[in-house]
């Protein structure tokens, strides 16, 4: 396992899978997914993540949770057409009234996801806890989950990456998302965006639980409004928004 | 069938032959020269992003898949409802079938990201996607195939080639249908909301398919200085003519019914008014140069007895089918996604803006492999084996 993290393993078995791919496959597969805990201990379906935010308190301007989101996952955080973002600061204005609310859009982890239906591979994947990934090992790049989230929220890897972290795994050629840092959740930690949006002091990001009804984020959703983005395409997204 | 006279008995034409392969061995290479080094550097040296995930290599893939569907029609009429003139063409009808598809999903192949994992994609299935379902339609459509072209060549397989053939036809309405169904599950996007997508796609098989068929055989015909019978060339023609106006009448209803919807106006007015050069290519491409222009060569007097006028009405609507593709795939993706309907969306990943587009050189190297595939594959094949159709006289009627 922890061979199998080192950067230099992963290199070499990208070059090499053209011809030894069938060969060393299974091996590898496993740790194609970022992931903290170990493979046979698996994810719960007595959990399911979520988070909600509150727009009222996302600051316009501050992009505390975009920066963590790179450091973390070893993003450039450059911002041309073809660079990942995994999350983004979004300002949106209503139309008629004008009415302006800032937020931070990220992959909604939705319980039906759109991206899992379509992928050919089955690369795209849902973890019983909720998490919706990439098993880069499987992932062809063909793009079509991309065309199929409603949410713009995946990026396909441009160009060949150096410098990784080895806890997440990326790769040209490969399609990627926000994965809630699962690394950090399976360790007990909240996702870096979230902790990033308090130490700022703007708590406008709340992670946890939503079938643990003491866990903060399931109370504050029956304290208050929350909407889900685009709710009429039925997706049971993971991510809430309130105060829009 | 069997007096079908030799393709290459006596031609002496080796020399024309050799010359074809080597053009399209040149295209093949630039194409291959074109994969590699994005294979090296990554997609980031074409035009494709974020944003357009798909570009020029899927307008041309996805032509040439829906237009091998579509060939086989050909073969359809002549087996499945029993005409003579299309019965003659069967075993051409098939081996484009083949051949076009292969250079459909050659490009497709090479545009992945990760083509080198054409084993995962082949071992690893999600059944529940449509696109799984394509590459299962794909590999049965090529065994399909290559078995009804077996029992229509071989005589002691001869009586097997009606329920294959049937089979063949119900196969590739279930591959069209596969194909458009692609679009149409992808609701997020504006553009591809309608149930339309697959009849439609359906129907532009039937006109691109017989468009390309009538290319090759025209060419066959010239290389073997054989004039076509008018008879024959204008049943096909007229064939086309419907299909063609079908294809129309299909975009007209899409568009309508679309427009229906108020959620869609912002799109219909983005793909038909002012969207980029979308609308552009939309009436000039695909309307006008791919339909309305091929209609009235076809139906111009006399048309009947101008093989290089149908010629002409075929390539049209081979650019025409390209202009549908671009407008289809390119530029639903242009549309900005409405993350928040009834909001104006802005950041730094482009929200709320047209996406623009440019294809890299590489992009068009990497697209005309598909043709070249199916040039090579096509030469090669009706030079070793006999796939001219001859028409006896006594078949008209
Ligand atoms: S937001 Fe997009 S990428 Fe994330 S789970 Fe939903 S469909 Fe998939
Ligand atoms: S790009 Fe990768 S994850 Fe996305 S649909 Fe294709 S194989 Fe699946």
């Amino acid at each position: 396992m922890t061979a199998s993290h080192k950067p230099e393993r992963r290199d070499f078995l990208k070059t090499g899978a053209v011809v030894a791919g069938a060969a060393i496959a299974p091996g590898v597969l496993f740790y194609g997914i970022a992931q903290g805990r170990a493979p046979e201990e698996g994810a719960s379906s007595l959990v399911r993540w979520g988070m909600l935010i509150d727009t009222g308190k996302c600051a316009n301007g501050c992009t505390a949770c975009v920066n963590a989101c790179n450091t973390e996952n070893g993003l450039s955080g450059k911002t041309g057409p073809q660079d990942s973002q995994w999350i983004r600061k979004l300002n949106i204005k209503h139309l008629q009234t004008g009415i302006e609310h800032n937020l931070p859009m990220l992959c909604q982890h939705c319980a039906n996801p759109p991206c899992v239906d379509v992928c050919p591979t089955g690369a795209s994947m849902k973890r019983a806890d909720g998490i919706v990934l990439v098993d880069r090992h499987i992932c062809i790049g063909c793009r079509y989950c991309m065309m199929a989230c409603p949410y713009k929220a995946r990026s396909f890897v441009h160009e060949p990456l150096a410098d990784q972290n080895p806890d997440v795994p990326r790769g040209k050629g490969c399609v990627e998302a926000c994965t809630f840092c699962v690394q950090r959740v399976d360790k007990d930690q909240q996702p870096a965006c979230v902790e990033a949006c308090n130490a700022d002091g703007h708590q406008a990001m709340l992670f946890g639980d939503l079938r643990n009804p003491e866990s903060a984020i399931a109370k504050a959703m029956l304290a208050y409004a929350s909407v889900e983005v685009r709710g009429d395409l039925g997706l049971n997204t993971g991510v809430r928004y309130q105060g829009i | 069938m069997t007096d079908v006279t030799c393709f290459s008995a006596d031609c002496n034409k080796s020399k024309l032959f050799w010359g074809l392969l080597a053009l399209g061995g040149l295209v093949m290479l630039s194409t291959l020269s074109a994969y590699f080094y994005i294979e090296h550097h990554g997609h980031i040296v074409t035009g494709m992003n974020n944003q357009i995930v798909w570009g020029l290599p899927h307008v041309f893939a996805v032509f040439l898949i829906v237009a091998a569907s579509g060939v086989l029609n050909v073969a359809s009429i002549g087996s499945v409802f029993g005409k003579k003139i299309y019965k003659t063409r069967s075993p051409l009808s098939g081996l484009l079938a083949l051949t076009i598809l292969a250079g459909g999903l050659a490009v497709l192949v090479l545009d992945l990201g990760r083509s080198d994992r054409i084993i995962v994609a082949m071992t690893h299935y999600n059944f529940k996607s449509i696109f799984a379902l394509n590459m299962i339609f794909y590999t049965g459509f090529f065994a399909i195939v290559g078995l009804y072209l077996l029992t229509l060549m071989d005589r002691k397989l001869k009586p097997w080639s009606h329920p294959v053939g049937f089979l063949a036809f119900l196969w590739r309405l279930a591959l069209t249908t596969a194909t458009g169904s692609i679009f149409g599950f992808l609701v997020a996007r504006a553009g591809y909301n309608s149930a339309l997508y697959a009849p439609m796609f359906i129907i532009y098989s039937f006109a691109y398919g017989l468009a390309c068929f009538l290319v090759v055989q025209t060419a066959m015909y010239k290389w073997n200085n054989i004039q076509i019978d008018e008879y024959v060339l204008g049943r096909i023609k007229n064939l086309l003519a419907v299909f063609v106006a079908a294809s129309l009448y299909f975009t007209a209803v899409l568009h309508l019914t679309n427009m229906y919807f108020a959620k869609q106006w912002d799109f219909e007015r983005f793909i038909l008014v002012e969207g980029d050069t979308y609308p552009m290519i939309f009436w000039l491409g695909q309307v006008i140069v791919g339909g309305i222009i091929p209609l009235l060569m076809i139906f111009s007097p006399g048309a009947a007895k101008s093989p290089a006028r149908i010629l002409i009405a075929a390539l049209l609507v081979i650019v025409g089918g390209h202009a549908q593709m671009y407008v289809t795939i390119v530029g639903v993706q242009a549309f900005p996604l409405a993350i928040f309907p009834g909001y104006a969306e802005t950041s730094s990943f482009f929200d709320g803006v047209v996406h623009p587009y440019s294809p890299s050189t590489l992009e068009v190297m990497l697209a005309l492999g598909g043709m070249a595939t199916t040039f090579l594959l096509t030469t090669v094949a009706v030079r070793i084996l006999k796939f001219l159709p001859i028409d006896k006289l006594d078949q008209k009627h």
